[in-house]
Formats: structure tokens, C-alpha cells, sequence
């Protein structure tokens, strides 16, 4: 038996030998030390995303059970109240958080690159916060926004004894403070980021543009902002991951409430996981999530790959 | 007419005294090249000029206007630099107009301008491209071109040709002092490439830490250099230095080295030497003649080969006299082999005797 293998095998080995190799053999190393990544891409990120959209399809409680019930999930998230307000608060600070960070991050980088005296030292209190994990910052806006005793108190102690601000108790305006507690968060980072593609410009088109009589916001927008696109775009890919993911500061900051005034989709799929065991609603809540990233993801990745082959072409 | 002047011009950065009470003076329609090795201040001179540098004291007068405090656009310069920098997200045309909209010229204007720039550049093929999809040279002539549509008097150049390919950068030289005979305009050009000095100014500034050290036509600095420092900057390779003393005998001078004695009855002092006065006797290594014709030459001599090097169009000799390194430089038909012992001869009128402060004796 073992013969007959030997002389099968033989043959076999000697054609490869003399032709070129199999390409699935071609730098052989670098493919199994990329292995492991590949495992856990297919199993962890692949593998789950499918389980879990399968089983959203399903009634399942705390523990997974493959009874099928269609969109009934879907159905009843869609109905949900709490699932409407989350989805329309993750847009709200959404949009906030792009806008206002991007912006924000922007003309402090703007500021910072002026040749400003003390830099080290503003750029450190910028980005000091993102230092800080979200419980704690969601702890001390807590107390910062707190219309008893927070900012509101020292503004009353100054002499405007009349004044109210206490957003963390009301309905309408409870989600910004959670943008204002995350902007207060991220837009250091954002601005480090700005900063660093500032730098990068060569400083001869600065010199090119003032011999040209361009004016310094000109020169910012229509020539600085343009050369700065890949840094523009990693920014946003990692403000827009957030964006998704935000949980723990809406925990620590408001735990949702007054009501379900500052929901967010992360929260209420961790809600239904973990607090009220019904593990088909909250996957059907993580399956919309996930196609909404995609529906966004998928075209402008088609974009970007598309516009970089006719790029090579041309 | 004066086109660009400096007076007492300085700068410093903190401490640093990059340019010491500068002064310069630039004829209308001048090619000018501020020549120096790194780090002698001639493109923060440059930059001072356009207006990119503030100045610490003096005054930079453009065309007769004061404009030592005037924003760089209100100087009437333009200025081509080192890395191009090109706009890399505007067509080549934008890149060229767009300075000109900014300033709310008529549209017809600017494209008549645009027009001519691209013909007198010959870049009409290139003008919807972006700057990414072009090579060096194209991108050199495009910053040109930008320079060229504001229509101003003063050209300034910061080491315009230094990031090109050798070849190009012939094909480019040649190709600006073309612009400069067709267009006339004052240009100020700083290298730290010789050839490109020699070749291309009408005048050159040798400059070394922050100071003009001789302001002169290419061939005075050239057979001329006012000091030790022009003289072993200008000229490859180098010119031979042989330290020594003058001494005078019957009238006659003298210069004195170690196993060397040459008569130097050609040569116009600049300042009446001293006797045993300490010197250096500078000789380009391309003054020195070789084999049978050497002994028609005022001052002959015999030398040791101890290297020869073959460079195509000349050979370089590596030779030694009494002790002395000498480099001859000479046609590559010579039969100079290593080892040889060679007659040479050369004419004192030629020659530079720098006394010990460096200064032209």
C-alpha cells in the first residue's frame, strides 16, 4: 500500500519540480505566517457575521435555538420605539461628530501650525483627553453638565442666578451632551492627525502661493485641503468607526435616559444580549447595523478601487 | 537702470547671523547668480528678496520702489523653486491661472497670458494634465510658466535644475538662458552648481557665510578671484595651492617653496608685496601645458605622474613637484602614462598669489 502511494506520488513531485512550481506554493512562508490572520478574519469577522445574521432569523432567547421565524425580529425591531430613537440619535451624533470634529480638529490644527509659541504644550492638552477611556469621560461630563452642581452652578455663582442648563435631564437635548462629552474626546486626536498632514505639505508651495498673492484661506482650501485627501480619509474611517461602535459613554454619560432619549443601536443590541436574554432580537438589531455600514462602505470602496485601476490604465 | 538693489541688508535667526549688511546691486535684464556652497545664506538671500523672509535691517529696492516690508505678490516677482512646488490637485493650466483669478484679472486676460506662457515654454500639450503626470522637466517648465504669467520684471530662481537628471539639466540649462534672451527680464538665480553659474550669469556673487565674497563677470571670478575662497571654489578640478613665500632678487619676484623657485614677471599685484611675505600660489590645473609645448610657456619645470586619470573628452594628471601635489589638467590625446617624468610649463600671468588673510596679493 504504502509502495503503490510512493510510486504515485513520485511522478507527481518530478513534473512540478521541472515546470514552474504550483503557485499555491509560490513564497510559501509569507503565506503561512499569513495564516493565523486569515483564520481570524474568516472565523472571527466572516464566520460570526454570518452566524449572527442566521440566527437573527430565529427565536432564540439567551441561548441560540435554530427555530426559524423570518423577519419576525426584524418586524418587531422595526416597531420598537427605543430601536427608532436609537437610530435617530446614532444620526444625530453622527453627523455632529463628523462635522464638528472634522471642523474643529481642522482649524485647531490650522491654529497649532502658526508657529505658535508653547505648541508642545497645546497640542498635549488637546490630545490629552483621548487618553482618557470613555467611562471616565462619560463620569466627568456627568458631573460637568450636571444642572444642579456642574457648569450651571458656577455660572449661577458668578451672578446670573436665573440661569438653567441641564441637557443631561431633558428628552429633546440629552444626546448632545453625549456629542459634546465625544467631541470633547475625539477632536484632539482628529487634530493631532490634521496636524501631522499640515506638516506634511512642502513648505515651498506655502512660499509658491504667497508669490502668487493667494490668500492663506485660499490657499487652505484650494490647495492645501485637496493635497491633504489620504488624511482626510483615514480620519473619517476612524471617526466613522466610532460613530458605530459608540457604547460606553452613553452608559456612563446618560445610560440612555431621560427614557430611551439617548439610546444607540450599540447599547441596545448589548440591552437584549445580555440584559434581557433575547439573543434573535438583538442580532437582528447588529444585522441592521452591519448592512447599514455596508450600504455605506460598499459603493464608495467600489469608488476608490475603481478610480485607482483607471489611474494604473491611464 | 538699477533693476534690484540691497543695502546693508541682514538677517539673523535668534543668535544666528545668517546674512551680515549684505549689499547688491542688479543691473535691469542681468542674469545674476548668487553661486556658494550649503549653508552660505544665498537662497535665504533669495527668499529675503521675494519677501518670504523678513528682514533684520537694510532695505531691498525693486525696480526703484522701496518694497523691503511689501507682501511678496506686490514685489513684481516670480519665483520658480527647487521642488517645483507645483498645486498636485490642479491641471497645469489651473496651476498656471490660478494666481491670476485670485488677483480678479479678466478672464480674457488670463487666457491670452496662459496661452503665451505655454507657447514661449512649449507645454500647449501638457495644459490638462495634472502635475503627477508629468516628468521633472515638464513640472520645472510649468513653474516656470507660473513665474512667467504674472508678467513681472523679476525673475528669482531657487536651485531651479537640482533635482533633475544630469541630461535634463544641461537640456533645461540651455533652455533658460534661451528665456532669458527672448524675454530680457532681470533674473537672480542661486546654485551651488559651478557650471551652471559659469554658463548661464552674466554676473556671478560667490558668497560664503552670509557675505558677497566677489560680485563679477564669469570670467573674473573665473581668472580673476579677488580671494583664496572664490579661487578653490571655482574650477574643477580644484586649483593647485602651493604654499610658500615671495621673495625679490635684482628687482625681480620671486615666489619661494620648498625645492621650487618661480619667477613671477608676469604677474600684476594687486598690492605691493613684501619681502618673505607668506603666500599661496594658486595655478588651475587646466593653465599648465604639457610635453613639447610646454617649453614656449614663460616658466617650464619637470614632475613626477603619479596618477593618471582618463575622463573622455580630458585626462587628469595627478603629479608631484619637489614634494608639491600638482594636478594638470590636459587633452586626452597626451601618452601620459603613471611613473612618467614630464616636462610642463605655464605663464605666471595666470596664475593667483593670495596672501595669508586669504586676500589677492
Amino acid at each position: 500500500m504504502s509502495n503503490n502511494l510512493t510510486n504515485q506520488q513520485a511522478p507527481a513531485s518530478e513534473a512540478t519540480g521541472r515546470q514552474r512550481r504550483h503557485p499555491l506554493l509560490r513564497n510559501l512562508s509569507a503565506k503561512i505566517a499569513a495564516i493565523p490572520m486569515v483564520l481570524v478574519t474568516l472565523v472571527g469577522f466572516v464566520g460570526c457575521s454570518v452566524w449572527s445574521i442566521v440566527y437573527s432569523f430565529t427565536s432564540s432567547k439567551s441561548l441560540p435555538r435554530e427555530t426559524f421565524v423570518g423577519l419576525k425580529q426584524y418586524d418587531r425591531l422595526f416597531d420598537s420605539s427605543r430601536w427608532q430613537a436609537s437610530v435617530e440619535n446614532v444620526a444625530i451624533y453622527g453627523v455632529c461628530s463628523l462635522v464638528f470634529s472634522l471642523g474643529v480638529g481642522f482649524l485647531l490644527a490650522v491654529a497649532m501650525d502658526q508657529k505658535i509659541r508653547f505648541e508642545n504644550t497645546f497640542r498635549t492638552i488637546f490630545l490629552y483627553p483621548f487618553a482618557l477611556s470613555f467611562i471616565v469621560t462619560g463620569l466627568v461630563w456627568q458631573w460637568l453638565l450636571n444642572g444642579d452642581f456642574g457648569i450651571a452652578q458656577v455660572i449661577r455663582d458668578i451672578g446670573f442666578t436665573n440661569f438653567e442648563f441641564n441637557i443631561l435631564s431633558d428628552r429633546e437635548y440629552s444626546i448632545y451632551a453625549i456629542v459634546i462629552a465625544g467631541l470633547w474626546q475625539g477632536t484632539g486626536f482628529v487634530m493631532a492627525l490634521m496636524l501631522a498632514g499640515l506638516r506634511g505639505i512642502d513648505q515651498d508651495i506655502w512660499k509658491a502661493a504667497r508669490v502668487d498673492g493667494i490668500p492663506a484661506w485660499r490657499t487652505y482650501l484650494f490647495i492645501v485641503i485637496p493635497m491633504m485627501k489620504p488624511v482626510f480619509i483615514t480620519t473619517l474611517v476612524i471617526i466613522a468607526s466610532g460613530i458605530v461602535k459608540v457604547f460606553d459613554l452613553v452608559v456612563a454619560l446618560t445610560d440612555g435616559g431621560p427614557g430611551v432619549s439617548s439610546e444607540l443601536p450599540a447599547k441596545y443590541v448589548y440591552d437584549w444580549m445580555f440584559g434581557r436574554g433575547n439573543l434573535g432580537q438583538a442580532l437582528a438589531a447588529s444585522t441592521v447595523m452591519l448592512s447599514t455600514v455596508l450600504i455605506i462602505l460598499i459603493p464608495w470602496a467600489y469608488l476608490e478601487y475603481s478610480q485607482k485601476k483607471d489611474a494604473t490604465h491611464g | 537702470m538699477t533693476s534690484v538693489a540691497i543695502s546693508d541688508l541682514s538677517l539673523s535667526f535668534g543668535p544666528v547671523e545668517v546674512l551680515k549688511s549684505l549689499n547688491l546691486e542688479v543691473e535691469e535684464g542681468e542674469f545674476v547668480v548668487l553661486l556658494g556652497p550649503s549653508g552660505c545664506g544665498k537662497s535665504t538671500l533669495l527668499n529675503c528678496i521675494a519677501g518670504l523672509l523678513d528682514v533684520t535691517a537694510g532695505q531691498i529696492f525693486i525696480d526703484g520702489k522701496n518694497v523691503t516690508w511689501e507682501e511678496p505678490k506686490d514685489r513684481g516677482i516670480g519665483m520658480v523653486f527647487q521642488s517645483y512646488a507645483l498645486y498636485p490637485q490642479m491641471s497645469v493650466e489651473k496651476n498656471l491661472s490660478f494666481g491670476l483669478r485670485v488677483a480678479g484679472l479678466p478672464k480674457n486676460e488670463i487666457i491670452e497670458r496662459v496661452s503665451r506662457a505655454a507657447e514661449i515654454l512649449q507645454i500647449e500639450p501638457l495644459l490638462k494634465r495634472k502635475p503627477g503626470a508629468l516628468s521633472g522637466g515638464q513640472r520645472q517648465r510649468v513653474a516656470i510658466g507660473r513665474a512667467l504669467v504674472r508678467d513681472v520684471n523679476v525673475f528669482l530662481f531657487d536651485e531651479p535644475l537640482s533635482n533633475l537628471d544630469a541630461k535634463l539639466r544641461t537640456d533645461l540649462r540651455v533652455e533658460l538662458k534661451r528665456l532669458h534672451q527672448r524675454l530680457g527680464n532681470t533674473m537672480i538665480y542661486v546654485t551651488h552648481d559651478q557650471i551652471e553659474a559659469l554658463t548661464l550669469a552674466d554676473r556671478i556673487a560667490i558668497m560664503k557665510d552670509g557675505l558677497i565674497q566677489q560680485f563679477d563677470s564669469p570670467s573674473n571670478i573665473y581668472n580673476n578671484p579677488h580671494n583664496r575662497f572664490v579661487a578653490g571654489f571655482i574650477g574643477s578640478p580644484g586649483m593647485n595651492f602651493l604654499q610658500g613665500a615671495l621673495v625679490s632678487e635684482a628687482g625681480q619676484w620671486f615666489f619661494n617653496a620648498e625645492g621650487l623657485r618661480v619667477p613671477l614677471s608676469d604677474y600684476r599685484f594687486v598690492h605691493p608685496p613684501q619681502e618673505g611675505q607668506a603666500v599661496e600660489f594658486g595655478l588651475r590645473p587646466e593653465h599648465i601645458v604639457v610635453g613639447d609645448a610646454s617649453t614656449t610657456q614663460p616658466v617650464t619645470m619637470q614632475v613626477d605622474t603619479e596618477l593618471v586619470e582618463p575622463m573622455g573628452a580630458d585626462t587628469v594628471l595627478w603629479t608631484n613637484v619637489a614634494g608639491h601635489a600638482l594636478t594638470i589638467r590636459t587633452d586626452s590625446e597626451s601618452n601620459v602614462k603613471t611613473g612618467d617624468n614630464i616636462n610642463i610649463g605655464f605663464n605666471t600671468a595666470r596664475v593667483s598669489i593670495f596672501s595669508e588673510n586669504g586676500e589677492r596679493v
